[in-house]
């Protein structure tokens, strides 16, 4: 285990599908505590990117460690670290949302599964709904649920792929609100999304996925930085993140 | 990763795949259903234009309705990988730190205990309509243990069968054929009236020396050389599909 702080730590990492090269030598580092958002179109590598951190695929070239683990070598360290919330929710729909919180409860050895699944249910407000089968839930209700479930055992790292894609506004405030209070308890959020809002919002760090390769990463404000001074003369208001993120991808596609 | 999480996480897994089961019996009774009709069908129907010397019909069907109830039972099995892996259940089950091996134990379990419960509901209507048998109770154990050799091949086919499906059809195809392999066996008529090459391959498919050993087993008769291949057959599937499932799964996060 390193003594340093640094949470997730990706070198060089490569991935490619037969033909198609996903990942080209991804590098990133995330701090311990802090939310790091991994932005990037659809098809850029994200899910590629979190299922090998998350052990669930192998990389064909470069090394991934999190919380000082190597997700190849040290596959059930990892794992012991670790929550995922794919990008569909992940829940049986056959048993009821209360039984789906007791299910992870009980694979995670904790003993009082019952009062686990109660909390949890409390604080994603999802009471009424517990006793139900999670085949009655909306889809608002069902990513909540799966949240939830990624919490239950207190990982200190958690990957949230796409938390609150095909969420209304409302369900997403929510899905907001809790990643938030996860990172103030200290843990490590990684989560990918392609609203660039999402990213402003939640993250203390932007990555920004591109042809196979993090080609920026930093905060808003040294992204900001990055989008062309020339440009800022001629808007009267600040930059948004998706100007930025356009005239990014637009250099990158020129150079 | 210790072996008593090991065998804690299964249960734990298999418990909620039971769950599964309990509500939806139906597929209990579906897989039930198709092998009760047909042994209605054989024993009222075709029954009395087979001549199977002094052993009553539906005693002499029964072997081969027991294989083909297993069969479409285990299309259950590959329909529940499939839906788990569908659904991102299984994914997050690899993702976390409870022992790999038992998210494919607990569907094995669970295919067995169903697999036992549509069996007693076959046997219960071969009893009612007329089938009897005095063999011994070691005699039971024995159709008992090739039963369950034979459910628990068909069982790590369907996992392997289950785990590489692109669609739901696909997921439960691979069963199709086992279910129809009884019927060019010694299930229902004897080989020696088929003709030669039909003979030929009855005679050298599992389904024959299993039904075979079963019949045996119970009429009291002596059960032969048909027992060791019987054994024998269910071994090697048991072993190819266990190999099978475990390249499947390999092949997931390659
Ligand atoms: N198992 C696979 N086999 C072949 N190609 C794949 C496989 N999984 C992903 N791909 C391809 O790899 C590329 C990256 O996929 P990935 O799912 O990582 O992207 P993503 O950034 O998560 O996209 P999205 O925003 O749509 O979720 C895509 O072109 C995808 O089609
Ligand atoms: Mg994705």
């Amino acid at each position: 285990m390193t003594a340093t702080a640094t949470a997730i730590r990706v070198e060089g990492l490569e991935k490619s599908y037969d033909e198609l090269a996903v990942l080209r030598g991804v590098d990133l580092h995330v701090e311990q505590g802090s939310i790091v958002a991994l932005l990037g179109s659809n098809g850029a590598g994200k899910t590629t990117l979190v299922r090998i951190l998350s052990t669930l695929l192998r990389a064909d070239a470069g090394t991934a460690s999190v919380q000082g683990y190597d997700v190849a070598a040290q596959a059930a360290d990892v794992r012991e670290s670790i929550s995922l919330t794919g990008q569909f929710a992940a829940v049986d729909e056959i048993l009821t949302g209360r039984e789906n919180l007791m299910l992870v409860a009980r694979l995670r050895h904790l003993p009082d599964a019952g009062r686990v699944a109660d909390d949890l249910l409390a604080r994603f407000d999802l009471v009424e709904a517990g006793a139900r089968k999670v085949a009655t839930y909306s889809g608002g209700m069902r990513r909540r649920l799966d949240i939830a479930m990624s919490l239950i055992g207190e990982p200190p790292v958690v990957f949230l792929d796409e938390p609150t894609t095909g969420l209304d506004p409302q369900a997403r405030t929510e899905v907001w609100a809790s990643v938030k209070e996860l990172a103030a308890r200290g843990t490590t959020v990684l989560l990918t999304t392609q609203y660039l809002e999402e990213a402003e919002r939640l993250a203390d760090r932007i990555a920004i996925l591109h042809e196979g390769r993090i080609i920026a990463d930093g905060t808003l404000a040294d992204l900001k930085q990055l989008f062309p001074p020339a440009h800022v003369e001629y808007v009267e208001k600040q930059p948004t993140l998706e100007e930025i993120f356009l005239a990014i991808i637009g250099a990158e596609q020129k150079s | 990763m210790s072996a008593t999480h090991a065998i804690g996480d299964t249960v734990v897994l298999t418990g909620r795949s039971m769950r599964h089961i309990t509500r939806s019996v139906d597929t209990i009774i579906t897989t039930a259903i198709m092998p009760v009709a047909m042994m209605l069908l054989f024993v009222y129907v075709f029954g009395g234009a087979i001549d199977t010397g002094s052993v009553a019909y539906v005693n002499y069907m029964l072997p081969g309705i027991l294989l083909m109830t297993v069969a479409s039972g285990v299309a259950y099995t590959s329909l529940r990988i499939f839906n788990d892996v569908q659904g991102g259940v299984f994914e997050r089950f690899q993702s976390m730190p409870i022992a790999r091996s038992s998210v494919l134990w607990a569907h094995v379990l669970t295919s067995l205990v169903a697999n036992v419960i549509s069996l007693a509901v076959v046997l219960a209507v071969a009893v009612v309509i007329g089938f009897r048998s005095g063999a011994s109770v070691l005699a039971w154990l024995g159709i008992a243990g090739v039963l369950v050799l034979f459910t628990l091949g068909l069982t790590w086919l369907a996992i392997g069968a289950g785990l590489s499906a692109k669609t739901m059809e696909g997921a439960s195809a691979f069963a199709y054929p086992l279910i129809f392999l009884p019927f060019i066996s010694s299930a229902f008529v004897p080989t020696e009236t088929m003709p030669t090459v039909v003979q030929a391959f009855a005679e050298h498919q599992p389904v024959t020396p299993i039904v075979n050993t079963l019949r045996a087993l119970i009429e009291q008769q002596p059960v032969g050389t048909d027992g060791w291949l019987a054994v024998a057959w269910c071994l090697g599937i048991l072993v190819v599909a266990h190999a099978l499932a475990l390249a499947a799964y390999r092949r997931r996060s390659a």
